[in-house]
């Protein structure tokens, strides 16, 4: 089918929130480097957040074929209101099990996401749908492996993991904010659309939670962590950002 | 040794250092280590090889650790995505390193808690280079181009020691801390080459980082009949001042061809001698940040120990024997 302005409007608007959302929780999970539980989380954790900011800057690169800016003024140059990233990605590292529920949560969309982009009609997004779905089984299969050692590691250990699920469900369920183009999307088959990316996420990430042992939170009793998708952010987005752009603003025009 | 193994030179107890040792067997080890042969950990091996050894490996390792500090707090701020990305890779190397080097050490019969506790009271030491602040992103250019460098140089010489684990994680090491130093250099040249702020920010963080690297190789030896016992097990593999001299011999003429300046007015290589002369950095200095008055040699361990105490329950509940066992991701 031909692709009509809502099409295109509505692929850029769903590649910015990907790429967004790749950018934040590469760079937070890059904050674990030289501070982790022990040397191989550290590494661990910055190979996921080489992963992550590579194919955030794929993406870019893509949005920059449909006419964006290139990747680096793009990235480095927007303030929070500009970036479409949901909330989960940009809290800060805090402790270990909210930064391990968090990768659980948002690796296993991201997987589904990019399961579901590998049929994208849209052909330059489903080549690197289908290449970041072979990277990304690994990140889904690190968080799965831990999730389950750290419930059972002992109380202190599952009682901090499970208030982390608790604490972040909703904030997860936010990744799933409907955009503007959902139908668009749907009917042009380009993406399956949120609603659809949610209710395989459901099915894949409760069950698991529950064989690990955790007690399930509920979906109908969580508030969805909104406002993400449509530049509304939590107070820690800025001050990351202005972090993130503090060498690249001294002179955004000179080659570093 | 990552750049200065801290070495007790203590000239009068080499016969009590020897003393119990059984000769036969000492002689046999020492014609193995001149033969060019590499003692494995099963080995039979004088006690103070294996004291300076650990010592050297374990010091190495902490500096790797300690090193990713002062550039990981770069990766956040990398302007761009090609810098964030190699930044991210470069540090992530390092924690590989620290990891390697715990795991050599760790076949002299020390564990890596117990090296981790050193560290963290402050028994052990580290690298003196990472006791100074990066305060600009330009630092962080000097740091991965010339301590890199630095690092090498010596590494080079220590992987032809006679430890085998040590030379075959040195080997490992060494291929990854040149695509270190191509990163660093790359670096320094956009910032030398590019706006009148980029250049002064890079000469400045040279002029900063300028006497810690002339420190970084340790003070001139003094001659000793334990650093010669040292030298013939080829636990040190070079004094000092030779591995100065190597260094600045590669990286001085690529400073100066950038354009840049180096803030020693001496410094110029005597062509009838081949060596170069430089104003003795302040020495004085050095030992102060050794026993743990640097800039930064506070912050430094209470980044770690911090570390250490936040994960203590991740590391505990691992360890939980009712845990199901997961194979570690490699
Ligand atoms: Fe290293
Ligand atoms: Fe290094
Ligand atoms: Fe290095």
């Amino acid at each position: 089918m031909e692709f009509t302005e809502k099409h295109v409007e509505g692929l850029k608007e769903l590649l910015y929130k990907m790429a967004d959302d790749l950018l934040i929780i590469g760079h937070r999970n890059s904050e674990w480097t030289g501070l982790g539980p022990m040397l191989e989380e550290d590494i661990a954790f910055s190979s996921m957040a080489q992963d992550k900011v590579g194919q955030s800057l794929a993406l870019f690169e893509l949005l920059h074929e449909l006419g964006e800016s290139d990747p680096d003024t793009v990235a480095f140059t927007r303030n929070d209101h500009q970036f479409h990233c949901s909330q989960l990605v940009e809290l800060p590292i805090g402790e270990y099990d909210f930064s391990m529920v968090r990768h659980f949560f948002f690796d296993h969309a991201e997987a589904i996401r990019f399961e579901m982009l590998a049929d994208s009609v849209f052909e330059p997004l489903s080549m690197v749908a289908r290449k970041f779905k072979g990277e990304i089984k690994y990140h889904t299969m690190h968080a799965d492996i831990f999730m389950q050692k750290l419930a059972a590691g002992g109380e202190e250990s599952f009682s901090r993991m499970q208030n982390s699920i608790n604490e972040t469900f909703g904030l997860a369920l936010g990744m799933f904010e409907p955009g503007k183009y959902e139908e668009a999307l749907i009917e042009s088959g380009i993406f399956g659309g949120e609603a659809e990316l949610q209710r395989r996420w459901l099915d894949k990430v409760l069950p698991l939670l529950e064989s690990f042992g955790y007690v399930v939170p509920k979906v109908e009793s969580t508030e969805p962590a909104f406002g993400g998708r449509h530049g509304i952010h939590t107070p820690h987005l800025q001050p990351l950002l202005d972090e993130m752009t503090e060498v690249f603003s001294i002179d955004p025009g000179a080659d570093w | 040794m990552y750049g200065n193994a801290y070495i007790e030179n203590d000239g009068n107890k080499v016969n009590s250092i020897l003393a119990d040792e059984d000769p036969i067997k000492l002689a046999e080890f020492e014609a193995r280590i001149a033969a060019g042969d590499k003692i494995e950990p099963k080995d039979w091996m004088p006690k103070e090889y294996r004291k300076q050894l650990v010592r050297m490996i374990e010091q190495h390792a902490h500096s790797e650790i300690i090193g990713s500090l002062p550039e990981g707090t770069w990766i956040t701020r990398a302007p761009g995505f090609r810098r964030k990305l190699a930044l991210m890779a470069k540090v992530q190397d390092e924690v590989g390193h620290a990891q390697l080097l715990y795991s050599a050490a760790e076949t002299l019969g020390k564990s890596r808690e117990d090296m981790t506790n050193d560290l963290i009271n402050g028994k052990s030491k580290y690298s003196n280079v990472f006791n100074y602040p990066a305060p600009t992103w330009a630092d962080s250019a000097v740091i991965a181009w010339l301590i890199d460098a630095g690092a090498i140089v010596n590494q080079l010489a220590n992987s032809k020691g006679s430890y085998g684990p040590y030379c075959r994680a040195l080997d490992r090491i060494c291929a990854e801390e040149s695509f270190h130093l191509k990163y660093g250099h790359d670096n320094v040249v956009f910032l030398a080459t590019g706006t009148p702020v980029q250049r002064a920010m890079v000469q400045e963080a040279l002029n900063r980082w300028w006497e810690p690297i002339m420190h970084f190789f340790g003070p001139p030896d003094k001659a000793s009949q334990h650093s010669e016992i040292l030298m013939r097990w080829k636990v040190k593999m070079g004094s000092n001042d030779s591995m100065r001299q190597t260094f600045l011999n590669m990286y001085v003429p690529k400073i100066w061809d950038l354009g840049l300046t180096l803030p020693d007015t001496e410094l110029r290589k005597n062509e009838e001698t081949g060596q170069w002369e430089y104003t003795e950095p302040n020495w004085e200095t050095f030992k102060q940040v050794i026993n743990g008055n640097g800039p930064c040699n506070k912050e430094r361990l209470a980044v770690r120990r911090m570390a250490e105490e936040n994960g203590r329950w991740v590391r505990k509940a691992l360890m939980n024997k009712d845990a199901v066992y997961a194979t570690p991701l490699a």
